[in-house]
């Protein structure tokens, strides 16, 4: 039988760079590095002052050694902490004001930012290295007073607000990553529902990591006031480079009373090339705190980019009643590693949670998923349930699965179901006999297998992703 | 339509087909009729695509090299395999399915794709003629179908698709009267002056219902008669361990 040529590896489609000036810190992580961040963003002391706190801390902190990835050192002398086009350092007044050549990058990534080509019914917070570059529909917002801004505009403007907040789920102290974060954070986006608001669009911010040798740690903040709604939804893309560039985000969301927050991720950092080159090392702390009784976090993440993906969004149920889910897509392929998954903390009575993970891994690759069900002895009559189905393609790749489990509520109830499967060549012939060739037929298994997850997504997204999910295994199958 | 000259087969080392010949014309029907093990489901493996065999000699498909073509571009030139043991795949709509199926072969026929309300209207008539339960076109794809519902499902996509070449690998199998009867009625539909073909079953009572043109005994991977439907009865009558 002929053999037929199948491309090993598509292109990755968003990894070209954009020839931009920059402005940037000098290299390495010190005290100047950090007054020279808050200085540029022209913070007030207190943050400035939170800021050292955390640096101080993390002098007496370690890298975590724990999880199945490993990576080679990371200098952390060797990173630029701070890069912004230098066409922003006068915040533009509005859009039309902006770079065309930055209007040029999101638009190339279908990220239209100008008035006449919005994406409709969207809000998009575009972050571009370490800067927000540009927020749309903001006084659409405005009218239900709704905030959506970068999160260095909010340090300005709203700083009750963020005093308040920021912290309060990630603490100051909690472990490497995150305590890395809160010393040189760069932008982010941060919302604020007020009470009885049901956010009228999606949220949307759009991070891009563009000069070299350039971390990127962007802190967001999501508070949801007593009653309110709101669909956030994150996607992420970089140049190719054959250097690792290290990705630390916090992301903290808060809901109140009766409040419910939809958190939507598609991460596409590039993921190195087929030999395991370069690539982004994606190392987040996201965490949700259902702070009030009737509140509600759901986290959908779609992780088919990165080296190395290393996160678990997690939510606290601490009000009574209160609903945690976690749905999780999880791609690796060549020479990826994925380390992913979750923690539930049940701290409330009637506190309900639910983990769907999908893990794929393809090529060399390994994935493991890792998950933490912790039920308090408070938290009466609490339950819940956990599924994670790993889906195998080829011989040469690892699926893991490794949940925690504690459970010290005898009126509580936790369930576990995991599956293990292959995609059989009997499948694919008959996919294949019926005219679809051999990636047309992998995609729409993989979709099939994802279907719970991708149900989640926004509309808008849904789509997208699910297009993204065949991208990231072509050359999978042959 | 399809000539099959001097075919031989191996898998793992092991001869499976030896010295098998058949032609086929367009608008012929024919039925190949075989005792377990005599090769019957490997040459509807053999022609369909599938991989793991060692082959040899010659299989022309409207006069091109069938070997020569991957699985899915001999679906696009319009062989259909109707499969003994239809997969099931969790979590993909049966409809969606279809219809990727569908386009993916128009597509590479230069005719323009069917958008979903064109789709729809087409795979519910056809649903409706197979006395196939509408509702089970919205579940996943063969997932808690019974034995039945999933030989019925791929006639279904045969009428859809409209191949010129249909393979029916023991669709019989499993198929109680009734079933047994519409599928008959679903095959005979589609029975045209340049669609043919290829019946494979153990047993003559599908023969009852859709008339074969031609009859071929094979056993231990080659045809050793072949004869009008009249065969078929006969062999029906004397078994397959008497028939040499």
């Amino acid at each position: 039988m002929r053999e037929k040529q199948i491309d090993k590896l598509k292109d990755y489609k968003y990894g070209f760079t954009t020839d931009i000036e920059n402005i940037r810190a000098p290299k390495g992580l010190n005290k100047e590095v950090i007054e020279f961040i808050s200085k540029a963003k022209k913070e007030p002391k207190w943050m400035l002052d939170w800021r050292m706190k955390a640096f101080e801390r993390l002098k007496n902190l370690k890298e975590p050694n724990w999880q199945k990835p490993k990576y080679p050192k990371i200098d952390y002398q060797d990173i630029y902490y701070y890069s912004a086009p230098k066409s922003t350092s006068e915040k533009p007044k509005n859009i039309d004001e902006l770079d065309p050549k930055l209007l040029e990058t999101y638009k190339k990534l279908g990220i239209p930012l100008q008035e006449q080509q919005r994406l409709n019914g969207i809000a998009v917070d575009a972050v571009f290295d370490s800067v927000s570059v540009a927020t749309t529909f903001k006084d659409k917002l405005n009218e239900v007073g709704v905030i959506f801004c970068s999160i260095s505009e909010a340090i300005q403007k709203h700083p009750e607000l963020v005093k308040k907040y920021i912290g309060s789920v990630i603490p100051l102290t909690d472990h490497y990553f995150a305590t890395l974060n809160s010393a040189v954070f760069t932008d982010g986006s941060f919302v604020y529902i007020p009470p009885g608001v049901r956010c009228p669009m999606e949220l949307s911010t759009y991070f891009r990591i563009n000069a070299s040798q350039t971390g990127q740690f962007e802190r967001t903040l999501i508070i949801a006031d007593k009653g309110s709604y709101v669909s956030y939804l994150e996607g992420c893309t970089a140049p190719m480079r054959d250097e690792n560039q290290l990705h630390a985000a916090n992301v903290e969301l808060i809901a109140l009373d009766d409040a419910e927050i939809k958190y939507s991720t598609v991460q596409n950092w590039y993921p190195g090339d087929e030999d395991g080159k370069g690539g982004i090392y994606n190392f987040v702390t996201k965490r949700g705190l259902c702070k009030g009784i009737n509140s509600k976090i759901s986290w959908t993440q779609v992780e088919t980019g990165s080296a190395i993906t290393w996160k678990y969004p997690s939510c606290i149920l601490q009000g009574d009643n209160s609903i945690g889910e976690f749905y999780s897509i999880a791609i690796t392929n060549n020479h990826q590693k994925a380390d992913t998954g979750t923690k539930m903390i049940h701290l409330g009575k009637n506190t309900k949670s639910k983990i769907i993970s999908k893990g794929i891994s393809a090529g060399f690759s390994d994935m493991t998923y890792r998950g933490l069900v912790d039920i308090s002895s408070k938290a009466k009559n609490s339950t819940n349930y956990t599924q994670c189905d790993s889906l195998l393609m080829g011989n040469k790749c690892g699926a893991h699965t490794v949940p925690y489990i504690k459970n010290k509520n005898p009126e509580s109830n936790i369930a576990h179901e995991a599956t293990t499967s292959k995609i059989s060549e009997e499948q694919l012939h008959y996919c294949q006999q019926r005219g679809l060739n051999p990636e047309e037929a992998v995609g729409l298994i993989v979709n099939g297998f994802c279907k719970e997850v991708l149900q989640q997504l926004p509309m808008e997204f849904a789509v997208e992703a699910q297009k993204l999910v065949g991208i990231s295994l072509e050359g999978s199958v042959g | 339509m399809l000539k099959i000259k001097n075919l031989k087969a191996d898998i793992d080392s092991k001869s499976i087909l030896n010295n098998f010949n058949l032609e086929i014309k367009p608008g012929e029907v024919h039925a190949i009729m075989g005792p377990n093990g005599s090769g019957k489901s490997t040459l509807s493996n053999i022609l369909s695509g599938k991989k793991g065999y060692k082959v040899s000699g010659e299989v022309l498909f409207e006069n091109k090299n069938l070997f020569e073509l991957e699985t899915e571009e001999r679906a696009h030139k319009g062989i259909f395999l109707a499969f003994q043991y239809p997969l099931e795949i969790p979590g993909v709509n049966t409809n969606i399915f279809l219809k990727t199926s569908l386009n993916a072969i128009r597509k590479a026929n230069g005719e323009k794709e069917l958008d979903a309300i064109e789709f729809l209207k087409l795979v519910k008539l056809k649903a409706k003629n197979l006395k196939f339960d509408e509702e089970k076109l919205n579940r996943q794809l063969n997932v808690g179908f019974s034995g039945g519902e999933k030989k019925k499902n791929e006639i279904l996509q045969m009428s859809i698709l409209n191949p010129k070449l249909s393979i029916l690998d023991e669709t019989d199998s499993g198929l109680d009267i009734d079933a047994l009867k519409t599928v008959a009625a679903g095959v005979n539909s589609l029975r045209k002056n340049d669609n043919s073909f290829l019946i494979i079953t153990h047993y003559q009572r599908l023969l009852d219902y859709i008339k074969p043109d031609y009859v071929h005994v094979l056993m231990n991977g080659k045809i050793i008669k072949s004869g009008g439907p009249e065969l078929a009865l006969e062999l029906e009558n004397k078994g397959y361990e008497n028939f040499n």
